[in-house]
């Protein structure tokens, strides 16, 4: 007797040998699960190694999905259901796997060599290892072979499809409609009709097994989320981002020139700048970091809106020409998708704790504001709005996205193109009368862009002190001075035209939550559960234009009684908000190369509320 | 597709005077003044106007040099003026972009991206002023400097073997390179000329006196009593002799160039110069030669050949795949992969 279920929300960890094709299982039903009308998140977690041995602990490769009837922000804390196609997938992924959740494992690869690659002295299925969760055990190479009997492949072959068997069973597990998975085999295999053929029948049969199987007793069923009307598609952030500045430029009408060096995890962005031809982008790989930012600032100089990414390591490379962004004071953008440091330190993982360097790291005072988009979806809008304030204020802008923001992926809501905000350019035209390139405009205090070629308009720049409006080379101590205002002025300015951030919660009260970029959604779904749990008295506020700080924070910080400030770095906002503010921030700071969990978020916050 | 600037002009000149109302700060008597008074001269003989030109430089003494020219400069970061280049001209092919860079900032801090910008061959002009010597920060050796060199931080003789800055660019991928001498200014003046006209990128290297710190380095190239026993002065098509009272012919043996004492009607023995088309064993031979004990020095074009710029290339490029793609549809673009509707 089979019995069907009611669920909120499910986290769902796929997990096998990089070869068993999990990013792909998940993929899959993660867009059956988003056209079933659920909201979701994901989170890839491969390995950092290209070609990792097969069967090792460090080729497991794994994707994480939550999905829910209510709005879902991360891709969960842990999972409820852990597929494991592997004895290293089992050892690895359990880690991930809640008390008493449930784990389907491929039973077939669970022999001696496995095992010993897994580092398991004794078969774990057979041990008390896994005494706290359900497990259900399947035959999945056996099953899908039998089941390909009629397909003209070899049995290796055959075996590849078993991830199909796999995801077969958990579509049958969640009621969800095969359709839109076997379509999608129709068309990836349209020239291997063996293969359409083996992966539709491995499909097919998981489901079909475990319907038929008495191991499998219970189905789920997650109903349809609130979700605003309008066309989805799911992206990641480092795709969101380049979408971001490509829209940017098409609304300014001016050419994106976007240049890069490869470096994980940053290089994706160039990868999918360089498919943008088309749209008039010019990518340029440089030598190195250095001769990025620099082409970069070239670019801007000569009218483009120059565009630069990178990580931690090579921020800090281009720390120098930042400095003379900022002196010349032309518009720039640089990407600094943030990964674990110091040094190489893990180039997978994510962090957040380049926040001081983009604040800081460059000689003498050179401030620049700094966005940190705080979801995958956000990243798109966070790029566009980075271009609309580095032209607007004729300022280098960084943004500081992270390694999770990068992969992880959500649903976006395709924006309408009548309603993107314009991106204007501060461009002289020639003919002006009286022209100086450092004559600021009073609102904004952005000097021109007069742009090479232009008629009339030569002039020179330079990293010498510029007197204020000829912008010829001064020496003189008050022009410095001044001109040092005017450079921190400008940036405080940014305030006027970005939109504050929205404050969740009552003005005032016992806790308020500070983060920044990324941890949103943990910090999000931590407030929203802590609040159904009847506490009413805590208030959160997300920055993502991180500088300059929002004039709301001086206003509301004094009205609680305790500030929580997390983050993925030893408490670098913190610091930069007890230096500005003055008030005494408590910090819940966790360096793990993940995600903050929405259960430690909670126990810190429930902390301060007893404190 | 970007116009040609090598031939918009049409070599008109220009009435324009590429002069700044700047005042010039080099030493009196520094060998930067003689190269700046030759490339206001040709600048407006290029038929380019001063808004379509662009001067960028790194950091020292040289780097001053957009300053003093009307155009668009940028004066950048110690040894980074290749990059902006790039990028300027990247942006905007249609500019005339200039890079004036010396032996530091070229060939010791920003020497990767010097060698980059050959290997890529982007259509801008690089004038290195070669010194031997660090001036701006007062009198260290540079990777030019000859071993042995005492300066302030060598004060027991350099041990570090200097760098042949034309062998680098050479074997970077150049495709213009020449020399010239900052008190040859006829020669100096024509050079400039040459690189403008070139297609590519062009390396100028100018022996550049620094008389505070490194007074005379090139004086056996200048002084009128040994020059012409020093200099050899490389011309398309024109065989390899020099001299003054004794006339010398070089000739090619046993892979390197010999010496011969040219008497009269005997220059047809001496190896005929081309610029285009020859091998880098050649052009190796050339650029080595002054290394040799009682060889003379080349001064003109080494090479001047032709092979796709990046800057045109990327363009090309762009439009091949606007061609076969149809201009960029934001529309288009966000509706890529799998989508679904909520209602």
């Amino acid at each position: 007797m089979k019995t069907t279920s009611k669920l909120k929300q499910v986290t769902i960890r796929f997990a096998g040998d990089s070869g068993d094709g999990m990013q792909l299982t998940g993929t899959q039903f993660t867009h059956t699960t988003a056209l079933a009308g659920n909201d979701l998140s994901t989170f890839p977690d491969f390995p950092a190694e290209i070609r990792a041995p097969a069967g090792t602990l460090y080729g497991v490769s794994g994707f994480q999905i939550q999905f829910g009837s209510n709005p879902i922000h991360t891709p969960g804390d842990e999972a409820d259901v852990l597929v494991a196609m592997n004895p290293a997938a089992l050892k690895t992924g359990l880690r991930y796997l809640r008390n008493n959740g449930i784990v389907i494992v491929n039973t077939d690869a669970f022999g001696d060599r496995n095992l010993r690659l897994a580092h398991y002295e004794e078969n774990p299925l057979e041990s008390p290892d896994l005494a706290g969760y359900q497990v259900f055990p399947v035959e999945m190479t056996r099953l899908t072979k039998d089941a390909l009997e009629p397909v003209e492949l070899s049995h290796k072959e055959k075996e590849r499809a078993k991830n199909f068997f796999a995801l077969g069973m958990i579509y049958w597990m969640y009621n969800r409609p095969l359709d839109a998975t076997l379509d999608w085999i129709q068309q990836k295999f349209a020239r291997k009709p063996e293969w359409a053929q083996a992966n539709t029948l491995a499909l097919k049969a998981g489901r079909n097994f475990a319907e038929a199987t008495e191991i499998f007793t219970t189905s789920y069923q997650v109903d349809e989320a609130p979700i605003e009307a309008g066309i989805y598609r799911r992206i990641s952030g480092n795709e969101a981002i380049a979408l971001g500045f490509v829209s940017a430029g098409e609304q300014a009408g001016r050419s994106i020139f976007y240049g890069s060096y490869p470096i994980t995890p940053a290089s994706d962005v160039l990868q999918y700048m360089a498919q943008y031809k088309h749209f008039g982008v010019v990518s340029f790989q440089a030598e190195d970091e250095i001769a990025a930012v620099g082409a970069t600032i070239g670019a801007s100089f000569a009218g483009s809106i120059g565009v630069t990414a990178t990580s931690g390591p090579g921020l800090a490379l281009k720390g120098e020409f930042l400095g003379l962004a900022v002196m010349t004071e032309l518009p720039l953008v640089v990407l600094d998708v943030q990964r674990s440091g110091p040094s190489t330190g893990m180039p997978t993982k994510t962090e957040q704790s380049d926040l001081f360097q983009a604040m800081f790291g460059r000689s003498g005072e050179a401030p620049v504001p700094v966005i940190a988009p705080q979801s995958p979806a956000d990243c798109f809008w966070a790029a566009f709005e980075a271009v609309q304030v580095a032209l607007e204020f004729m300022t280098p802008v960084i943004m500081l996205s992270d390694a999770y923001l990068a992969n992880g992926a959500e649903p976006w809501k395709i924006p309408d193109l009548d309603k993107l905000p314009p991106v204007r350019a501060r461009i002289v035209e020639a003919g002006t009368a009286d022209f100086q390139p450092y004559r600021r405009d009073p609102e904004t205090l952005a000097r021109p862009w007069a742009i090479p070629g232009t008629p009339g308009l030569q002039h020179r720049l330079g990293g010498l002190e510029k007197q204020d409006g000829t912008g010829n080379v001064s020496y003189d101590p008050d022009n410095h001075q001044k001109m040092t205002e005017y450079r921190a002025e400008k940036i405080e300015r940014v305030n006027r035209f970005v939109k504050p951030p929205e404050l969740n919660g009552p003005e005032s009260g016992e806790v308020l939550v500070v983060s920044w970029g990324s941890t949103f959604g943990s910090v999000l779904s931590a407030v929203e559960e802590l609040r159904a749990e009847g506490h009413q008295s805590i208030s959160f506020v997300n920055l993502r234009w991180v500088n300059p700080l929002p004039e709301l924070l001086g206003q509301i910080l004094p009205n609680f009684r305790k500030v929580l400030v997390p983050e993925i770095n030893m408490g670098q906002l913190g610091n930069l908000i007890r230096a500005r503010y003055l008030v005494d921030t408590v910090g819940h700071n966790l360096i793990k190369g993940q995600p903050l969990s929405v259960s430690g978020l909670k126990s810190a916050i429930l902390k301060l509320l007893e404190d | 597709m970007a116009k040609d600037l090598h031939t918009e002009g049409n070599g008109a000149a220009l009435k324009e005077n590429f002069a700044t109302d700047q005042d010039v700060r080099w030493c009196p008597g520094c060998g930067d003044y003689a190269i700046l008074a030759q490339m206001k001269k040709v600048l407006p003989e290029l038929g380019i106007p001063q808004a379509k030109t662009v001067f960028i430089s790194g950091i020292g003494c040289s780097s001053r040099f957009p300053y003093y020219i009307n155009s668009y400069g940028f004066h950048t970061v110690h040894g980074r003026a290749p990059t902006i280049a790039s990028g300027v001209k990247l942006a905007n092919p249609e500019l005339s972009v200039w890079i004036i860079s010396g032996d530091g900032d070229g060939f010791s801090i920003g020497a990767s991206h010097l060698m980059h910008l050959c290997r890529r061959n982007i259509d801008v002009n690089v004038v290195l002023f070669n010194n031997q010597i660090y001036g701006l920060t007062k009198g260290q050796y540079s990777p030019t400097s000859p071993l042995g060199k005492i300066t302030k931080t060598t004060p027991f003789g350099s041990l570090d073997a200097p760098f042949n800055p034309l062998a680098l660019v050479l074997g970077a991928g150049a495709t213009f390179v020449a020399r010239t001498v900052d008190r040859d200014t006829r020669h100096m003046a024509e050079i400039f000329r040459r690189a403008a006209a070139h297609k590519g990128t062009s390396f100028v290297e100018v022996y550049q006196n620094c008389n505070i710190f490194n007074d005379g380095a090139f004086a056996a190239l200048t002084d009128p009593q040994t020059k012409l026993d020093n200099l050899l002065y490389l011309e398309d098509g024109q065989p390899l002799v020099y001299g003054g009272e004794t006339r010398y012919g070089l000739k090619v043996e046993d892979l390197a160039l010999s010496r011969f004492e040219a008497g009269e009607g005997q220059d047809g023995e001496a190896h005929l110069h081309r610029e285009t088309g020859m091998p880098m064993a050649y052009l190796s031979m050339l650029a080595e030669l002054n290394q040799v004990p009682g060889m003379p020095t080349p001064v003109g074009v080494f090479r001047n050949d032709n092979r796709p710029t990046y800057d045109a290339m990327v363009y090309d490029q762009i439009e091949a795949v606007t061609q076969r793609k149809g201009k960029g549809n934001l529309k288009e673009l966000f509706i890529t992969g799998d989508t679904w509707q909520v209602d």
